[in-house]
């Protein structure tokens, strides 16, 4: 493990800009729609407005109600230190942290679905179970579409695979499709349409917000801001996936292509989001299946 | 070695001690205790030595026995698998002394406490035997020690049967195994390990001999029918045993009969993790579907064991293809999680036995909000939970993480044979990792917080210290090795040459790369634990001098909610098992609310074991059908038997004669 200062720069944008995404992605939407839209920067605001405030809690719930928020945070953050950003190392690189970081994930989500089930509610109850039922899909396929790099790059860490599969660039295939994958996950780990929606009104149809009702104050900010990073955290991982050779270009130009692929990509899940409706629950598997399947067929492709 | 045996001395001795005074419950339960955990603490001296400094210590006296001598010895293989029985029987039975107490009017303690001092000692025995009648007799010992302690509930009918299963499973198990040793003998011409030379061109026959007597006692698909009948109808600190402890000499079995074969053959590595894959997978999705504790976690024991077989495989994979790291990781990695799932299964075990006395219920749907009144038990639970769901800062997930970096590795490998297998097992272990995840979310979520779902949970009131150190113990040990695993390559290198029969110094690139790369893994998952510790006191500080109020948990405007609401064990898990319906059988009756004021509506989930319903009973009852026809030849007439015998007298004399 290295330390390095542009790693440590990455964070700190990461941590700052990161709520920026929401913004971007709801300003598309307005724009689609019609609208004028809410500030670039509302998350800020809510977050701010969020954690100035006091709380209620549940009677039937207990520490582990507590905890989640904070769990989930932490292991977002640590998930920054490995995922490396616009074509330079990240923080922490060691062989395996890509499993580490799945593994990571795994702890935020099971303390997410704790935190719910917590409170008693049958409406938290049921977002926990899809939660955790569809995490199970999205996994597998991470894993196997990264593995499937690996074998390209001969690289056993995040930062190694990322970086490689940028130079070699789309000649194999396996990126392009590991890339479609990732693009399936992303939206799916951030409930995002089509596997989940944001903005739904009813609470039957919820997955992540039916998780968080009862959270309020400090709490829910936590959980807002933990959201935004993971935004950004798949976000760098998928641009890390299909950018193109940048191992010649100067400092700035990797850095623009990352901070535009941010901005584009938010973009992208606003077109996304206004131009598709959310898939019925029971469909869901199945597009997450197939994102698996793009990852085994990159695999098999670098398997021959 | 005879530091080992005084200890095994020691046990046995107060054993039989507590049988004498056994109509005392006071003396017997203190003979038992103290003598299974000063036994336990003597044996560790030479455990840890050997661990730590190497070699082997070997003793062999002559015994009159045919074929028999009396041979014994430590290696680091045998120690890993000592440290773990006398481990986890230190907690074991300072938890079972109050355990049992609850039981001191209507049973006999002193008999309890007599085979539990002969199951630890005879699984010692098996662990350090290096004769096969020696082996054999151990291994017997423990089978029918262990059968008395399943039998304990011998009132409940549901006892008896699973004892009985039990009985009749282990002891098919043995008959594969003496099939086993008399083929290794047969050439050498001698029971003892070290002159075992593998029969000519039957070493696949003997590995499969081997893989179904020592699999039938770890528990592999379709090979483990009895386990989830027999660990739950034991005594709590006793299932803690058998799980923890007693499954893991059909691993240890295992790894003994790869040091017998100078090189194995690559088939057996492919069995292996196939085997491994079936039983992980498998075996995870019928825990999930389980409403009682204790059943879950004996599937999800299952479950442990295939991750151990698929270690094994990719051991032997990389042992007969000449990749060290695959044969390190792998073969590490089924060891670490042998010790792993020694203790969270141990603590999770104590924790259920917790909430049985406390609540009078295992099934998970009548449980609930455990974490109020019951505080100790339910962070003992919560952090076994963790670790045994493969997750950062437990330890579970440090063993399969060795063998994801087995599986990483392979991927680059140049075969694509190799390159086909660690995608398979990467695809399998983040299957069963997630599925352990829904599992133990599962089993914590609905059993231990929430709303409670029955008085008796509601006013659950927490265990005594004797019952709640042991297992916040274990616990805490899940936790200690999660946070060092820099350590654990020091320690498991020798055990990996014990079995290869290699020097462990050709490994020692390797394994000082794997050891930095573990520190690497602690650093990160300190991060983790650090920026919690750093949240919490953020959320603490701003939260301070804010108002928090107490109401109740949103319900939509709902007046009157009630816990029966609340998700349950089934209604969890439903959206799983409906993507994994063809791998289970599961049995609904559904009585839907009808008319316009419904009186009553139901709905009964059953999740049946399909390989004992649909394939252990029906075999069985076709072999007793068949072999019923042989009644015909007992029907208790003296002067016909007298006939037989004749017979076959003139028959053998005939042949002889020849």
């Amino acid at each position: 493990m290295k330390s390095n200062l542009p790693a440590l720069i990455h964070l700190l944008l990461a941590l700052f800009a990161a709520p920026l995404l929401p913004g971007i992605i709801n300003r598309t939407k307005a724009f689609m729609a019609g609208r004028n839209g809410q500030s670039f920067f509302q998350t800020y605001f809510d977050i701010f407005k969020l954690l100035q405030k006091g709380a209620v809690y549940s009677r039937t719930t207990s520490w582990i109600f507590r905890s989640g928020p904070i769990v989930n945070l932490a292991v977002i953050i640590t998930g920054l230190m490995v995922v490396p950003f616009a074509a330079s190392p990240a923080l922490m690189v060691f062989d395996g942290d890509l499993i580490f970081f799945a593994a990571a994930l795994g702890l935020a989500r099971f303390f997410m679905v704790l935190a719910s089930l917590d409170t008693g509610s049958s409406f938290e109850g049921m977002g926990a179970s899809r939660e955790i039922t569809y995490a199970l899909l999205v996994e597998p396929a991470l894993l196997v579409g990264l593995l499937a790099l690996s074998r390209v790059s001969h690289s056993f860490s995040l930062s190694g695979i990322l970086y490689t599969s940028g130079v070699i660039g789309w000649s194999v295939g396996a990126p392009a499709l590991v890339g479609g994958a990732l693009f399936v996950l992303f939206l799916a780990e951030n409930s995002r349409i089509p596997i989940d929606d944001p903005n739904t009104h009813l609470e039957l149809t919820m997955i992540h917000e039916v998780m968080v009702l009862d959270h309020c104050g400090p709490d829910f900010a936590f959980i807002q801001y933990a959201g935004a990073l993971k935004l950004w955290l798949f976000g760098a991982l998928f641009i890390g996936v299909v950018s193109p050779n940048l191992t010649d270009s100067g400092i700035w130009i990797r850095e623009g292509f990352a901070i535009g692929g941010m901005i584009l990509l938010s973009v992208a899940v606003g077109i996304v989001e206004s131009s598709m409706a959310r898939l019925r629950l029971l469909k869901v598997p199945q597009l997450l299946v197939g994102a698996g399947a793009l990852s085994m067929l990159a695999a098999i492709l670098v398997l021959g | 070695m005879e530091t080992v045996l005084i200890a095994v001395a020691v046990i046995l001795l107060s054993g039989i001690m507590s049988l004498i005074f056994n109509k005392i419950p006071t003396i017997s339960t203190v003979f038992g205790v103290l003598g299974i955990v000063f036994g336990c603490i003597v044996g560790l001296l030479p455990v840890t030595a050997i661990l730590t400094e190497g070699g082997v210590d070997a003793i062999a006296w002559p015994w009159s026995v045919p074929g028999g001598s009396f041979s014994a010895a430590i290696d680091p293989l045998s120690a890993v698998f000592l440290a773990i029985i006398f481990v986890i029987s230190i907690p074991v039975a300072i938890y079972g002394a109050s355990y049992l107490w609850h039981y001191r009017t209507e049973h006999n303690l002193g008999v309890v406490w007599f085979f539990t001092a002969v199951l630890i000692a005879s699984m010692t025995m098996v662990v350090v035997a290096r004769n096969a009648v020696l082996f054999l007799v151990a291994w017997e010992v423990m089978s029918v020690s262990s059968f008395f302690l399943v039998a304990f509930e011998n009132r409940k009918r549901s006892v008896r049967r699973a004892s009985l299963l039990y009985l009749i499973a282990t002891h098919i198990g043995a008959a594969f195994l003496l099939a086993f040793f008399l083929l290794m003998g047969r050439d050498s011409g001698s029971l003892d390990f070290n002159d075992f030379t593998p029969p000519v061109g039957m070493a696949g026959l003997v590995f499969i001999l081997a893989l179904i007597g020592f699999g039938s006692k770890a528990g592999f698909i379709p090979l483990h029918v009895w386990l989830p009948e027999a660990h739950p109808a034991a005594p709590s600190h006793i299932s803690a045993l058998l799980s923890g402890v007693m499954l893991k000499m059909g691993i240890y079995g295992l790894f003994r009969t790869l040091t017998f074969f100078y090189q194995p053959e690559y088939w057996w590595g492919i069995v292996l993790i196939a085997v491994g894959l079936s039983s992980g997978i498998l075996g995870v999705l019928l825990a999930l579907v389980q409403t009682n504790m204790k059943r879950l976690l004996a599937y999800s024991s299952v479950e442990n064991m295939g991750i151990i077989a698929i270690g094994m495989g990719m051991g032997v994979l990389g042992w007969t293809t000449n990749s060290p790291v695959l044969m390190i990781f792998g073969f590490g990695g089924a060891l670490m999680h042998c010790v792993n799932h020694a203790m969270f299964k141990s603590a999770l075990f104590l924790a259920a036995g917790s909430v049985l006395q406390r609540c009078g219920t295992l099934n998970l749907n009548q449980l609930g909000g455990l974490i109020k009144g019951m505080p100790r038990t339910s962070l003992a639970a919560l952090i076994a939970s963790i670790s045994i769901a493969g997750l950062p800062i437990g330890n579970g997930f440090v063993g399969e993480f060795f063998l994801y970096l087995g599986a990483l590795s392979g991927v680059s490998s140049a075969r694509t044979d190799i390159a086909g297998a660690s995608i398979a097992i990467a695809i399998g272990l983040a299957l069963i990792a997630g599925l352990a995840a829904v599992c133990f979310a599962k089993f914590f979520g609905i059993g231990f917080i929430g709303a409670p779902r029955s008085e008796r949970a509601a006013h659950a009131v927490e265990s005594n210290w004797l019952m709640t150190v042991p297992m916040t113990l274990l616990a805490g040990l899940c936790l200690i090795i999660g946070l060092s695993s820099y350590a654990i390559p020091q320690i498991l290198g020798p055990v990996v040459a014990a079995i290869t029969r290699t020097s462990s110094q050709p490994f020692g690139g390797t394994w000082s790369g794997a050891g930095t790369l573990l520190g690497t893994l602690t650093l990160a998952t300190v991060v983790v634990v650090i920026l919690i510790v750093v949240l919490s006191v953020f959320r603490y500080l701003i939260i301070r001098n804010r108002v928090v109020r107490s109401s109740i948990t949103w319900d939509c405007g709902y007046a009157a909610p009630s816990a029966k609401m609340q998700y349950r064990g089934y209604s969890f898990v439903q959206i799983v098992t409906g993507l994994f319906a063809g791998l289970l059988s599961i049995r609904k009756r559904t009585v839907l609310p009808a008319g316009l004021f419904p009186r009553s509506s139901l709905l009964m989930v059953k999740a049946p074991d399909a390989f004992l319903s649909n394939f252990f009973e029906p075999l069985f009852r076709s072999v007793g059908w068949t072999l019923g026809h042989l009644r015909r030849l007992q029907h208790g007439n003296l002067q016909l038997y007298i006939l037989y015998i004749l017979i076959t007298l003139l028959a053998l004399m005939f042949w002889k004669l020849q």
